[in-house]
């Protein structure tokens, strides 16, 4: 038997092929929406593994560092090395902002780091790690920064001494990782003008203005003791809550594993992301629906005469709906094609990390081919509906 | 190709057909009575409303009439009822139909086109085609067997369908005004080919046409006018 709808595709091959080619760009966007919610997902997971950390010690009641902001004393991380189970613990603190290089400034999220500790990055493509106590950085390569290259952040200069990869924050900032220090005077820096007003301020207050008390007061102003979280590594042998449950109790301290930390990178930091993104593709996928259905329909009701024929002749209407239903998933077999190519090609131009997964198509490709066939039976219906008598005249 | 088995053509008795009911039913055939022999062709002409389409789409398994008998080769198909269940296979393997315009499939090409019809009643693709490319030949278009149809001249487009309507062996062909779009050389041509075919195929075929030129070729006419039909001789002039 022939292929109706084979036939006629390659009768209209032109118009099947345009036709398909539009409605692919198309699935390409929903293809890589969909990336980009995976890239998301896994820039947090990037985000969790590249700080080598088994614990995240935080402010209690918070959510910290990624998700809430977290502050602790940093000596705390002695007490925890002397907690059992704690093979390591280092400060880090997390400050997203502008650094600038030149003319230009990127976003980053600048990470403060113990050298050797936990934080650190975990490998390099280039260069050195932080080897100095002050003013060199190792940078994520999205940052567009060079080695040897001078940056500026807040009022100071730093060396890129070293370039990493994949080591982005959850909102896909690249990273800049400085030495702990310099990042705690980065994230409570104020301007001379401001320190100069705030000594004034204290000075002229009573309460602080007595022998001995005033220098205090000002030397506790100038300095940040404070860091957003103690990573914590754990000896072999130990559970992640084993560890935990100590310090919670006796350092009355936050204490999150890994698994509780993606759940909350995942489940809260970019749920409305997520949730934005979802309704992205439901409606994509409705337009998509749309289309076809809208493209088959007015390819069938430009055949009326030639089905009231085919009726007329003796065709089947299992047939003539084969035809149909056949085009339809043609044209999302052209539009998958098409959409997956595009979607893989514009995926690396995206400034943000868009993960395309070999699953995602997959559904992808069964989601068009249903998507298809539903939109199909709109034109099956009127095809079935045309009278075999309008083949005959009057 | 093989003719026909037909033994009886067709015979229409007391065919009546009403559409709607009550006060708003119109009786569109009163008394239809017709026979048509087999490798006989006859001409069925009337006014515009006497009720041809009604007749045609009755005998070609598309309407059911309200009354009467019709009988088509060997078989009764209608008797106050249909007799035969599958209206589609009785159409497929027993009815040709001839249209106005050619309406060939745009998207076959020639002998698909014709072939389409053995293959939707079972036979295998190469049967289908050479009992195609038998009856383009006998037609004489087999040179284009492999054209589509948008390349074919109107003439041409029309013996393709003529082929197509005889390529089931059918008892009966029903060709509804088959000359309309064709000058009168053409017009002749077809109504030559239509009773060759009848001839050679013994089939039988009744023309519905208000086509001047082709109705002094008939030798049997039946003449529709207010839904009853009356038979009268024809001229039956040669067709050159």
């Amino acid at each position: 038997m022939i292929s109706l709808a084979g036939r006629d595709v390659l009768h209209a091959w032109g118009k099947f092929v345009f036709t398909g080619m539009g409605l692919g760009l198309l699935i390409g966007v929903t293809l890589t929406m969909a990336g980009v919610y995976r890239g998301m997902v896994d820039d947090a997971k990037v985000l969790l593994n590249n700080s080598g950390a088994d614990l995240w010690v935080v402010q209690q009641g918070t959510l910290g560092p990624y998700a809430e902001p977290s502050s602790l004393h940093d000596d705390v991380y002695r007490g925890i090395l002397s907690m059992p189970g704690v093979a390591s613990a280092a400060n880090v603190t997390y400050l997203t902002m502008q650094v600038g290089e030149g003319k230009r400034d990127v976003r980053t999220m600048v990470v403060g780091i113990v050298p050797g500790g936990p934080g650190e990055p975990g490998y390099l493509i280039a260069g050195r790690q932080i080897t100095r106590s002050h003013y060199e950085a190792v940078v994520d390569e999205k940052t567009g920064f060079k080695l040897g290259q001078k940056i500026r952040i807040r009022r100071n200069d730093y060396t890129v001494v070293g370039l990493t990869r994949r080591m982005v924050s959850s909102g896909g900032d690249p990273m800049v990782f400085i030495p702990l220090k310099d990042a705690q005077e980065a994230q409570f820096l104020k301007d001379n003008d401001a320190i100069i007003n705030e000594r004034k301020r204290t000075a002229a207050n009573p309460a602080f203005n007595k022998p001995g008390v005033l220098d205090a007061v000002l030397e506790s102003q100038n300095h940040n003791p404070f860091v957003n979280a103690v990573l914590v590594q754990i000896r072999p042998g130990f559970t992640p809550e084993q560890v935990a449950e100590p310090i919670r109790r006796w350092k009355r301290l936050q204490v999150y594993s890994r698994a509780q930390m993606e759940d909350i990178l995942v489940a809260k930091l970019i749920a409305t992301s997520a949730k934005q993104i979802g309704m992205f593709l439901v409606i994509l996928a409705i337009v998509s629906a749309a289309i076809v259905a809208f493209i088959i329909y007015t390819l069938t009701m430009g055949k009326i005469r030639e089905i009231a024929v085919l009726k007329l002749i003796g065709t089947r209407n299992r047939t003539i709906a084969g035809m149909i239903m056949q085009q339809a998933v043609g044209l999302g077999l052209i539009g998958f094609i098409v959409g997956k190519i595009s979607a893989t090609i514009w995926a690396p131009m995206f400034p943000k990390y868009v993960l395309l997964l070999p699953d995602d198509s997959l559904r992808g490709f069964f989601a068009v081919v249903l998507i298809c066939i539903l939109a199909s039976i709109m034109a099956i219906r009127a095809a079935l509906k045309v009278d075999p008598a309008e083949a005959i005249g009057g | 190709m093989e003719p026909s088995t037909n033994t009886q053509g067709i015979l229409i008795e007391a065919v009546r057909k009403v559409y709607g009911e009550g006060d708003t039913a119109v009786e569109a055939l009163k008394e239809v009575n017709m026979q048509v022999m087999p490798g006989e062709v006859v001409g069925l002409i009337g006014p515009s409303g006497s009720g041809k389409s009604t007749l045609l789409k009755s005998l070609g398994a598309v309407i059911e009439p309200s009354a009467g008998r019709m009988t088509l080769g060997n078989q009764v198909i209608y008797d106050n009822g249909w007799k035969i269940k599958d209206l589609r296979a009785l159409r497929r393997d027993k009815i040709g139909f001839v249209f106005q315009a050619p309406y060939l499939i745009p998207f076959l090409d020639v002998t698909d086109n014709v072939a389409l019809l053995p293959m939707l009643a079972g036979k295998s693709n190469k049967e289908s085609r050479q009992r195609a490319l038998e009856l383009l030949e006998a037609l004489d278009v087999a040179h284009r067997a492999k054209a589509m149809p948008s390349e074919l001249s109107g003439g041409e487009q029309q013996r393709v369908a003529i082929a197509r309507a005889l390529v089931n062996r059918p008892p009966v062909i029903l060709a509804d005004e088959p000359t309309a779009p064709l000058d009168s050389q053409r017009a002749l041509a077809v109504i030559r080919i239509l009773n060759q075919m009848a001839e050679q195929y013994q089939t039988a075929i009744i023309v519905v046409t208000h086509d001047e030129k082709i109705i002094p070729t008939f030798k049997r006419i039946y003449h529709i006018r207010d839904g009853r039909t009356h038979e009268e001789a024809g001229e039956g002039r040669p067709f050159d």
